[in-house]
């Protein structure tokens, strides 16, 4: 009798939780279905609306790249586009992806699903502003999109927007073409400020009792420093976009040297085009970690779950990210190694981009020591995730080429480095995207997405990408250059290349058509798939530990849930069942144990 | 709340098995709306900090001619000082619970804040009326660039303002509107120091230039 009670004392201390911080928040509940489904205040919708604006975006840039891989691989018999064109194309491919697809898919759809799920929130800190955040960004992809239907077209500067061509009649798109492009930026930037704000305050604030900042899944982590990168990287572009619309708008000359165009003596002086190359890759390269962060955090979870182990290095992978995030602030001008710096300004970004590979290095460690002994399941999700991993060493691995001053030199502007950055930040948070998307389908629908259909996905995208790609560094290596609309009779490049060139481009034409079967997939799974029931992955994190699924408005029901250990406790000596959810009570462990 | 003693924690050995023991939560000791706050400050901080270096890095050129000298600014800076001390009187007024000081308060700041607004229009248009106005001058683009852009952030401020003097005007519930005023007051602060900081560094005197020019490592 005296051991019942002394076992009741210490589940009672076990179990002691204390008192709430966070008060419990009065929801703004939806009354219609305008307001449920439209003008929607709960970031689960919010972040569904986010996702598929950016899926929408992202299948246009997509078919952009197969009229680009048309051109390319097949420039004499099938002429569909012209030059023009193709700049177009290319510039606002690149545009899209980067900003209007994985920007906004990672935090505005990712992260607005799984920081409340997962901190046991009940929604964000301000669900209005998150509303509204989300239809800014429509607005901005729908000004993006406006720029190709207006007099001139789209811009066709190249992502990069450097001036002064981008402005200088010449260039495709530009009149109203760059001008959209520019306001769309801004917008974008102003509505992201809008979502990144309630990001960063819902983790510092919202979190559920017991859920200390050690405790956070490494999902939250990756999204977390990626917000608060955004948040001080978009800035920079900000300000360059908004420079460059008074020099095209009000004829200032914060860009614009003193330059003759088309024979024509222009009145801009002394402005610096330098100058604007700092601003977009002072923004551009912490971008690169606006969306890795994601995908680093998202792989991590994918691997713990799926393997059923403990993360290796919890502690070193969350200060990996905070050093990567840190770091990726000074090193945006190895982008810029042939403007004409000073050799020691190049030294010093050499530096500091090979330092950033000790990090990431060691994230990658502890993702096969993670693996390392594992029980591994190879689901669809876990397939993607190995492939990313494998992904971005593969383009890491060149990053250490490029990153080198000494080397960059003769690989700038060739297909080498479209290889490059296609590997490290297309292909491979492509990859976890997908493996984010099967891994969390089941607990935003209630269904499982079609495993078969899952497994075609992956290969044919995994080996596609690859086929395309490492062809893409050899063409590189013999220095095809990038950004041509056609290569014609270039000593340097022979035949053979033109051969590669049509084996990429039909099996970019394949690997597109496989995105159209996970459309399919993710459509017809809607109503057909197998019900997934509350946790299909048995995972630890609080988002399977809803009390409906899918998840109700508030998440949690009249309880918000109380976190009593971190987010890996996977195959646990002792334990009655491989995982345990971070919301068990010690108690219900032992007794289960028992 | 130690942001660093959180960060070494390591809540994985008091939970390692199954006998777990929960790790004491902890939080910022601020609302919610005071850390957006913050956060947003560091972004708007960012922003003109980018500006300014981008300014003192064109300085570098040759070519370099500073904006003329505005008389009107240092008006129109007194009359942002004003709205930033009415703000303050209207938040610690709503502290001590003397809600019609705070009425007064926030009125007084609006209007300095529309003074201010009113004021850098007016030097806009004295800019553009000079001689010297040439608006392919980075000098003077950047003074229209930086300006309109402290104004939008004051202009969005008032937005905040607006509601907040509403509320206040209603039946304030005490602890709300003592925080929205404060929130006010810590905005309009952060604006005046960053317009003192724009006004003394670019706009008030070429001597100061040169002070840019060493805070940015240029010189």
């Amino acid at each position: 009798m005296a051991d019942v009670t002394e076992d009741a004392i210490d589940d009672v201390i076990d179990d002691a939780v204390p008192p709430a911080e966070v008060p419990d928040v009065e929801l703004p509940h939806a009354h219609s279905w305008i307001t449920k489904y439209v003008f929607c205040q709960d970031a689960k919708v919010i972040a569904v609306q986010y996702s598929m604006t950016a899926m929408a975006i992202g299948l246009v840039a997509l078919v952009l790249s197969w009229l680009m891989r048309l051109q390319l691989g097949f420039p004499d018999s099938l002429s569909v586009i012209n030059a023009e064109q193709y700049y177009q194309y290319i510039t606002m491919h690149g545009m899209i992806m980067v900003i209007y697809l994985l920007t906004a898919l990672f935090l505005g759809g990712f992260g607005n699903y799984l920081i409340p799920l997962m901190v046991g929130a009940r929604d964000m800190v301000f669900p209005w502003v998150n509303m509204l955040s989300y239809w800014v960004y429509l607005l901005a992809v729908l000004i993006l999109v406006a720029s190709f239907f207006v007099p001139g077209g789209a811009t066709g500067a190249g992502w990069t927007l450097y001036p002064p061509q981008a402005i200088l009649s010449g260039t495709p798109g530009s009149g109203w073409g760059i001008i959209l492009m520019l306001v769309s930026l801004i917008v974008f930037i102003i509505g992201f400020t809008m979502g990144g704000l309630n990001y960063v305050v819902t983790v510092l604030q919202a979190r559920a009792r017991g859920m200390t900042l050690m405790r956070m899944p490494l999902t939250i982590w990756g999204i977390f420093t990626a917000s608060v990168l955004a948040l001080l990287a978009f800035p920079a572009l900000f300000v360059g976009a908004v420079m460059m619309l008074f020099d095209h708008l009000l004829g200032t000359s914060f860009f614009m040297p003193a330059i003759v165009n088309m024979g024509q003596q222009l009145s801009h002086d002394g402005g610096s085009p330098i100058l604007f190359q700092h601003l977009f890759w002072f923004f551009g390269h912490p971008e690169v970690y606006i969306v890795a962060l994601p995908a680093f955090g998202i792989v991590s979870d994918l691997i713990a779950t799926h393997a059923r182990r403990n993360i290796f290095g919890y502690r070193m992978m969350v200060w990996a990210i905070v050093i990567i995030g840190g770091l990726s602030f000074i090193v945006w001008a190895h982008h810029m190694y042939v403007s004409g710096m000073d050799p020691a300004f190049g030294f010093f970004f050499a530096v500091t981009t090979l330092i950033i590979a000790v990090p990431t290095a060691l994230k990658v460690y502890n993702w096969v020591l993670t693996l390392w002994r594992g029980d591994i399941h190879f689901t669809v999700p876990m397939l993607f995730a190995l492939g990313f991993i494998v992904t971005f060493v593969n383009g890491g691995m060149t990053g250490l080429f490029l990153g080198n001053a000494v080397v960059d030199v003769p690989l700038s502007d060739t297909m080498f480095v479209v290889a490059h950055f296609h590997m490290v930040m297309g292909v491979a948070p492509i990859l976890v995207i997908f493996g984010a998307i099967y891994h969390w389908y089941p607990k935003i629908t209630g269904r499982m997405l079609n495993n078969a259909l899952g497994k075609f996905h992956f290969w044919v995208t995994f080996v596609g990408s690859y086929a395309i790609f490492l062809p893409l560094h050899y063409l590189g290596l013999m220095g095809v250059p990038r950004r041509y609309f056609e290569i014609g009779d270039m000593s340097v490049v022979p035949p053979s290349a033109a051969t590669l060139n049509e084996v990429v481009s039909i099996i970019a034409f394949v690997v597109g058509f496989a995105q159209m079967v996970f459309l399919f997939n993710l459509v017809w799974s809607l109503r057909k798939g197998e019900p997934a029931g509350s946790n299909p992955w048995r995972a630890t994190t609080l988002e399977w530990q809803t009390p409906q699924t899918p998840p109700g408005h508030g998440n949690w029901g009249k309880e918000l849930p109380v976190v009593h250990r971190w987010a890996y406790d996977y195959s646990v000596p002792g334990a009655a069942e491989d995982y345990l959810p971070q919301n068990l009570p010690p108690s219900r462990v032992r007794a289960a144990a028992e | 709340m130690n942001l660093f003693r959180q960060l070494t924690e390591k809540p994985w050995e008091a939970a390692h098995g199954p006998d777990g023991v929960l790790a004491r939560p902890r939080r910022f000791d601020v609302p919610a709306a005071t850390v957006a706050l913050r956060v947003f400050l560091c972004v708007v901080t960012v922003l003109f900090s980018l500006m300014l270096v981008a300014y003192a890095e064109r300085m570098l050129y040759e070519d370099w001619r500073p904006t003329p000298r505005q008389w009107l600014l240092w008006f129109n800076t007194s009359f942002l000082v004003f709205s930033s001390i009415a703000l303050q009187w209207a938040s610690v007024s709503l502290r001590r619970g003397r809600v019609s000081d705070a009425r007064d308060g926030l009125v007084l700041a609006g209007i300095f804040s529309v003074a201010f607004l009113l004021g850098q229009l007016w030097a806009w248009r004295q800019l553009s009326a000079m001689i010297l106005f040439d608006i392919t001058n980075p000098a003077i683009a950047f003074f229209f660039m930086i300006t309109a852009l402290h104004g939008l952030h004051l202009l969005g401020g008032l937005v905040a303002w607006g509601r907040t003097t509403v509320e206040v005007w209603r039946e304030p519930l005490p602890e709300r509107a003592a925080l929205h005023v404060r929130l006010c007051a810590t905005y309009w602060h952060f604006l005046l120091g960053l317009w003192l900081v724009l006004f003394t560094l670019l706009f008030s005197g070429n001597d100061n230039l040169t002070w840019l020019l060493v805070i940015c490592g240029l010189r």
